[in-house]
């Protein structure tokens, strides 16, 4: 099956912002939100998206 | 040795040195090598053949025997199917693929071609047996300016002009002049996109053009041309880097966003220029006015 458009993940620094079936990785730091999702990215081919400063979806194309 | 040998000969030779002169090995990659260009030159000499024959078979009242081309058609008409299925097999490989509409505009170019032998062949014999071999060869001349003019379509410089304009970043949010090209979250990607990324802007000249480079299949044609002429700045697995092309709803102009190894603007400007278009992507939708007021 060819899987498009779906959120693969998402990597946040706030607790409370994200429920649902995704995977959700908290981190405590900006800096490590941003090392989480860089290698998301690259594990799950897919491309890292900014909803906010506190919010990285890792988007499958 | 007949009357027929000579005409014969020169209508077989001068379509296939005609196929010869419409075999462009250039960046678009195919035909490549030895074996793609015997296909196509051993087609050419079919092609030949078929179109000199059918004038000796209408002088020796063989009618039938111009049924053969009807065989030829079909035959030319799988060559398309060859193609098409030989660049779709290739395309899933590429790093910035052709897309469909391009493989389909390659397709029907060398089915196009050998139709064109046909006729020059046709014409040359004809001329041959009607009058005499100067008259015949003066039909080859006119027939390569002829086959010249028909071969070439038009390129994007002419229904556009291209700018070089700067990309920027609004947040995540990526831009090329005011264009919005796609959200970009990591600050490392960013940074690579700001240091590899080139923008330009594409404004339609006139109104009718607008649905042309709009077609995604141009779009994509843009993006793999000059990704294979400038390289890319990707691979497999990095979504994040893929060259884009987005569009300004508000008055139709393109923005393209490449990610070349090279980054020489100069080439870039001019490598967009030269870009063919589509036969499949043109539109007319000014024609449709013309028609009903005349």
């Amino acid at each position: 099956m060819k899987m498009e458009k779906a959120i693969l993940a998402a990597v946040t620094t706030e607790d409370d912002r994200v429920h649902g079936s995704a995977a959700v990785f908290k981190c405590d730091t900006k800096e490590e939100m941003e090392a989480v999702a860089a290698n998301l990215e690259a594990i799950l081919d897919g491309i890292a998206h900014a909803l906010s400063d506190q919010l990285y979806i890792i988007v499958k194309h | 040795m007949n009357e027929y040998t000579y005409p014969i000969i020169l209508g077989i030779l001068v379509g296939t040195v005609l196929r010869v002169f419409m075999l462009r090995t250039d960046y678009r990659q195919y035909p490549t090598y030895l074996h793609g260009k015997i296909i196509h030159l051993s087609l050419g000499f079919i092609a030949a053949a078929l179109g000199t024959i059918a004038i000796p078979s209408i002088m020796e009242k063989e009618f039938t025997a111009v049924t053969f081309l009807t065989l030829a058609a079909s035959q030319f008409r799988e060559v398309r199917n060859m193609e098409r299925n030989t660049l779709t097999e290739m395309d899933s490989y590429e790093l910035v693929p052709r897309g469909n509409t391009y493989i389909e505009g390659i397709a029907v170019a060398f089915e196009s071609r050998n139709y064109l032998v046909i006729f020059t062949s046709f014409v040359v014999t004809l001329c041959y047996l009607a009058l005499n071999i100067w008259v015949a060869l003066a039909a080859a001349v006119v027939c390569f300016f002829l086959s010249g003019m028909l071969m070439s379509g038009s390129k994007l410089s002419d229904i556009v002009t291209v700018e070089e304009k700067p990309i920027s970043f609004d947040g995540a949010g990526l831009y090329v002049d005011n264009i919005y090209i796609m959200n970009i979250g990591l600050p490392e990607r960013q940074e690579e996109i700001m240091k590899y990324g080139m923008g330009f802007v594409l404004t339609p000249k006139e109104f009718s053009v607008r649905s042309t480079i709009a077609n995604l299949g141009q779009r994509q044609a843009i993006l793999h041309d000059v990704s294979v002429t400038l390289g890319v700045f990707r691979d497999s697995g990095t979504p994040a880097l893929v060259p884009l092309i987005k569009r300004d709803l508000n008055d139709g102009r393109i923005g393209v966003f490449i990610l070349p190894q090279e980054k020489d603007s100069k080439r870039a400007k001019e490598i967009i220029e030269h870009v063919p278009v589509l036969e499949n992507a043109i539109q007319m939708p000014s024609r449709k006015g013309r028609r009903n007021h005349s």
